[in-house]
């Protein structure tokens, strides 16, 4: 009993470690997964958008039985300033079509739905048990220690999904310190709100949802973004910025100061009046992208999600990138076993090939250069959502001056604020990071 | 010895939001616990397993999803574990949850003789601390409530000897086995469970039962038609119907408002300041 | 006694399953009964409130009310019942045996059910300490009908003429009304301190009927070896206190408490706390105000830092003045508080200590 030997630990019960745990389980290996919190989700907190795609290439059926709010059939993206926003929307109503694309789903009941399949397809799952560090032979992970009497469990292989702030993967020196530019700490309120009232508000019926997206002076000036989505009977409302831009901001404001600031926002106050705050969390988001994904695998282990910072910044995806590379692991796992090989490095490579070759790492290589670009260019959070929202109060007010002194208006104001070099430097720039 | 811990999962009562405008419970993402005065009456059960060698059978009636609960209390060092669920338990009183348990624990000891039954105080989404004393009925075990100590269990002469809270004291009681014991909530330490526990619980077949297997004849009592009590009713506290009156400290000094507010109070109320003084002056 | 799974919306009467009709034969019960609970020669005032909430019922119903007294012999049982009268009983129903000193619950069970069989009440209400709640779920599962527990309110409903006992649930997040509509008794136990002390008038009197228990001591398995009373230190006297001052969540850390004790000490009141302060251990559980603590009737009750959620709510909204402390305006203690600052009460509480201390310390007078 004391000792046991696994084919593979999971540490870890969020998107990732559930994604791997469940394909190894399927594929009938022994897995154990270990989970800090009380239970799958209690440490976990996202925005909460489900990907389809990523979910369904792990469970193909989850729509019958998981816990969905609404799936989303419109989006829109805001950039705000103090009183206003210039706005676009896409609303389609082929996103009424099913299969859906994407919902908006609850985490808490989420993860616990995922966790029952985990343990359906034959993982065994514990929590409130903490993996303290990895015992290693060498530069060779040979299992885990736990902090329970007896606390050493032996696996072929062990994946890390135990989130943004992996204690494990740095104590066993496999990634440095998580840098303050490389992390945005973000907070979320859930406000209770009738189903009637949402799809009011919203202009959408039972089981439609929508989701904005904001940037603007919402985050002060600091580099992040607010969001909105409509649950089935609640709102989910937050703002997150850059870790480094919250420490080094003159005015120490404090992440749920910003919240409230964008909850008492003249376009957005309207839409959560009356809302009964239910929940209130806080979390840290890797941003650092590609340059700051660290190396994922070694002799004996492999790292999922969160830890290996798969976060796509520029889409604000994460959950699926996490889920698809907990498969992609699973799966590579899954192979090197049926082909007799041992979980070396050698041959775990093959997780990163899929990874590279899968939308995870292309995207993330896509954006590389977003976070360098947007710590440098401040203006695109301080300068152009004022410029941006001044224009289109110009354009769209009527009052008797001609159109032609408004356009130069609107133009000079842009050129005065940025010169026409920065202009052009500013498109260039952001054509260069996001291509 | 073999001993029976009867206990029951509940929503994390504490973490429970009433829904402003229909008055409903929110229970979505409250977490499911084991009640947590349950966990007194397992851990004593589980030192006198220590003491006596034997098995500790964990019993629960309730929805599928609180085989967690029994799960968890394996891990701690159950012997076993069986849920008795059913469709037919839906809407049980007191009355009707001690008949279906009591049912189920004649069925247990049918496998083995069972010396003592423990269960919690109360629960905290109950709060009744009537299952107790009416299992012990049922199965005409001596009745032991609010047990702050076993002081001595003799196995060959079927005598226990507690220490039972009572108004203004304990009692020292001396009865014989088998006995039901309600445990009092802070009168031991829960153990903490070691990985081997802990992988046990998580392979662990809990067993299921539904109400043929418990051995359940008569299903008028049990479920809705075995409860006399009705629920006819659930509401929200009706506020008063004038609410407070409020005082801001954000304008006005803090001592302004603490000088006001006595005033207030003292005026419309002149006889609780007399009391007041009298009683300082005493 | 119902812990059904999900309440609904008012159920209509003759729901499938369910026997909502009262029998012929449990029509002919009738009477409100009181449990007269005594230890040590002393009636525990619970018996005394219930009494005066019985005497409520039995007018409401046209029906006598009585106590109930189990004792031994030597036990001044006449003087309760004298007493029981004076608090609204009209007649008591009296059960003298040696076996019945000092409570057990098998004599008490007999006892009780036996009384129950022969006299047939169709009410019996019992104090919800833990004699009562011993006594109370053995007696209803022995005559195999419905108890509810730890009432806040005690009504007669107009049509059925049921009781209709009040309670919280989920954890006292909402009350809710439960009956027993076909079943007799109809059992419910109540907490010391929610119903009023009624009135006592010495000139009211009453008969006894005298019982007869028929167990010997041989009978009775469970033996009564000892009790050992409670040391007389620091005993908090809650319940009955005049002034309480109270702290929840809200001070945030137990070292602020302390702000609790210095406001009490300058108003000569007890202290008092919420549940989850006392699950934390920040101080001891008899000072736990609420559902599952005490319910308590001062005339000043001041609280700091407590949301004044239900389980708190039913503890001590009977109080004359409430004073509501909360950096929430919207906070529920203000919907049945008196008075309410919405500030911080780590500042409130020394300005009110230092306010209140100003006012009265100079008026008390010394005991020369």
């Amino acid at each position: 009993m004391a000792n046991e030997k696994f084919d593979a630990i999971v540490v870890g019960a969020g998107p990732s470690g559930n994604a791997a745990a469940y394909t190894l389980a399927k594929a009938g290996l022994q897995v154990l997964q270990i989970e800090r919190g009380e239970y799958p989700g209690s440490k976990n907190v996202q925005g909460a958008i489900l990907y389809s795609d990523a979910l369904e290439k792990i469970i193909p059926d989850f729509r019958d039985d998981a816990p969905l709010e609404r799936h989303i059939i419109e989006q829109r993206m805001w950039m705000l300033d103090e009183h206003s926003f210039v706005g676009t929307h896409y609303r389609s109503d082929d996103y009424n079509k099913p299969p859906y694309n994407r919902y908006t789903i609850i985490r808490a009941q989420f993860d616990k739905w995922f966790s029952s399949k985990v343990r359906e397809a034959g993982a065994l799952l514990i929590c409130e048990t903490t993996v303290e560090h990895l015992l290693m032979d060498g530069e060779r992970v040979m299992g885990v220690h736990c902090d329970r009497l007896g606390g050493d469990v032996f696996a072929d292989v062990v994946i890390l999904a135990d989130g943004v702030n992996s204690t494990l993967a740095r104590k066993a020196g496999f990634h440095g310190e998580l840098s303050a530019k490389n992390v945005a700490l973000a907070v979320k309120e859930i406000l209770f709100m009738p189903e009637e009232t949402i799809q009011a508000r919203f202009n959408i019926n039972e089981e439609e949802g929508v989701v904005i997206e904001m940037m603007g002076s919402v985050t002060e000036g600091m580099v992040g973004t607010g969001f909105l989505y409509t649950n089935k009977d609640s709102l989910t409302i937050g703002v997150g910025c850059m870790l480094a831009d919250f420490k080094s901001n003159p005015n120490r404001t404090a992440p749920y100061a910003l919240l409230e600031k964008l909850k008492q926002h003249p376009s957005i106050a309207p839409l959560i009046e009356g809302g009964e705050m239910k929940e209130y969390c806080a979390h840290l988001i890797p941003e650092g992208g590609f340059n700051a994904v660290p190396k994922v695998y070694g002799e004996g282990w492999m790292i999922v999600g969160d830890s290996g910072g798969f976060v796509n910044a520029a889409h604000r995806e994460g959950s699926n990138l996490a889920m698809t590379s907990g498969r992609l692991a699973a799966e590579t796992v899954i192979q090197a076993k049926a082909a007799g090989k041992p979980m070396s490095a050698r041959t775990l490579k093959a997780y990163k090939d899929a990874l590279d070759q899968s939308f995870v790492m292309k995207d993330l290589k896509k954006y590389r250069r977003l976070p360098e670009v947007l710590e440098k260019s401040p203006q695109f959070f301080t300068a152009y959502p004022g410029l941006v929202n001044n224009a289109a109060k110009t354009l769209f007010t009527v009052d008797g001056v001609d159109k032609m002194t408004k356009q130069r208006e609107v133009m000079g104001s842009f050129t005065a604020a940025r010169s026409l070099r920065g202009l052009l430097g500013d498109a260039f720039r952001l054509w260069r990071a996001t291509r | 010895m073999h001993i029976v811990v009867c206990i029951k999962q509940v929503p994390d009562s504490a973490q429970i939001r009433v829904h402003p405008v229909t008055n409903t419970i929110m229970r979505q993402g409250v977490p499911a616990i084991v009640n947590p005065y349950d966990l007194f009456a397992l851990e004593e059960a589980l030192r006198l397993k220590d003491e006596f060698g034997g098995r500790v059978t964990m019993l629960c009636m309730g929805p599928p999803q609180a085989e967690d609960a029994l799960r968890k209390c394996i891990s701690f060092g159950a012997t076993d574990a069986i849920l008795v669920t059913d469709r037919a338990f839906a809407g049980a009183d007191t009355l009707a949850t001690s008949y279906a348990l009591a049912a189920a624990i004649r069925k247990i000891a049918q496998e083995q003789a069972v010396d003592l039954v423990f269960t919690g105080k109360q629960t905290i989404d109950g709060d009744t601390a009537q299952v107790g004393p009416g299992v012990a009925k049922r199965l005409g075990l001596n009745l032991l409530t609010y047990v702050s100590r076993v002081v001595k269990v003799d196995l060959d002469a079927r005598r226990l000897q507690v220490e039972r809270r009572a108004e203004g004291g304990v009692q020292l009681l001396d009865t014989t086995l088998p006995s039901l014991i309600t445990m009092l909530e802070g009168t031991n330490e829960m153990r903490f469970a070691g990985m081997d526990d802990m992988l046990r619980a998580a392979r662990f077949p809990v067993r299921r039962w539904n109400k043929e297997d418990a051995g359940i004849e008569d299903l008028t009592k049990i479920g809705l038609k075995g409860s006399p009590t009705v629920v006819s009713k659930v509401f929200g506290p009706t506020p008063r119907s004038q609410k407070a009156d409020l005082m801001s400290v954000v304008d006005t000094s803090l001592n302004d408002v603490t000088l006001n507010l006595l005033d207030k109070i003292f005026t419309q109320h002149p006889l609780l300041e007399e009391e007041i003084v009298s009683q300082l002056s005493v | 006694m119902s812990e059904a799974a999900k309440p609904a919306a008012p159920r209509p009467a003759g729901r499938a399953g369910r026997n909502m009709e009262l029998p012929e034969h449990l029509k002919a019960y009738k009477g409100v009964w009181v449990f007269i609970e005594h230890d040590r020669g002393q009636v525990h005032t619970v018996s005394w409130e219930l009494l005066g909430a019985g005497r409520v019922l039995a007018d409401k119903l046209g029906v006598t009310l009585h106590g109930v007294i189990l004792g031994g012999p030597d036990e001044p049982l006449d003087s309760f019942a004298k007493e029981a009268y004076a608090f609204g009983a009209d007649t008591c129903y009296v059960m003298r045996d040696p076996v019945l000193k000092g409570y057990r619950n098998e004599p008490f069970t007999k006892g009780l059910t036996d009384l129950v069989n022969q006299y047939q009440p169709e009410i019996v209400l019992l104090g919800a300490t833990t004699m009562g709640r011993d006594l109370a779920g053995s007696v209803a599962t022995t005559l195999a009908t419905g108890l509810t527990a730890d009432c806040t309110e005690l009504n007669i409903d107009g049509t059925t003429r049921a009781l209709a006992a009040t309670r919280p649930t989920f954890g006292g997040s909402l009350l809710c009304t439960i009956m027993t509509l076909a079943y007799r008794p109809q059992m419910a136990t109540v907490r010391p301190r929610v119903m009023p002390m009624p009135r006592r008038d010495a000139s009211r009197s009453g008969t006894i009927t005298e019982a007869t228990l028929g167990m010997i001591e041989t009978d009775i398995v469970t033996k009564l070896l000892a009790f050992i009373p409670d040391a007389k230190r620091n005993t908090v006297n809650l319940a009955y206190a005049d002034v309480i001052v109270s702290g929840g969540k809200g001070l945030k850390h137990p070292d602020n408490f302390k702000l609790v004790w210095d406001l009490a000490r300058v108003l000569g009141a007890e202290v008092g706390a919420t549940r989850p302060v006392v699950q934390a251990g920040w101080v001891e559980a008899e000072r736990q105000v609420g559902q599952t603590g005490k319910t308590v009737r001062p005339k000043l009750y001041i609280a700091a830092g407590i949301s004044g959620a239900i389980q708190h709510r039913v503890g001590m909204e009977a109080a004359d003045v409430i004073v509501a402390i909360n950096t929430d305006a919207n906070a529920p203690i203000f919907d049945f508080a008196h008075f309410g600052i919405v500030g911080n009460a780590l500042q409130v509480l020394p300005a009110l200590t230092e306010a209140f201390r100003a006012r009265l310390t100079p008026q008390i007078r010394k005991v020369a």
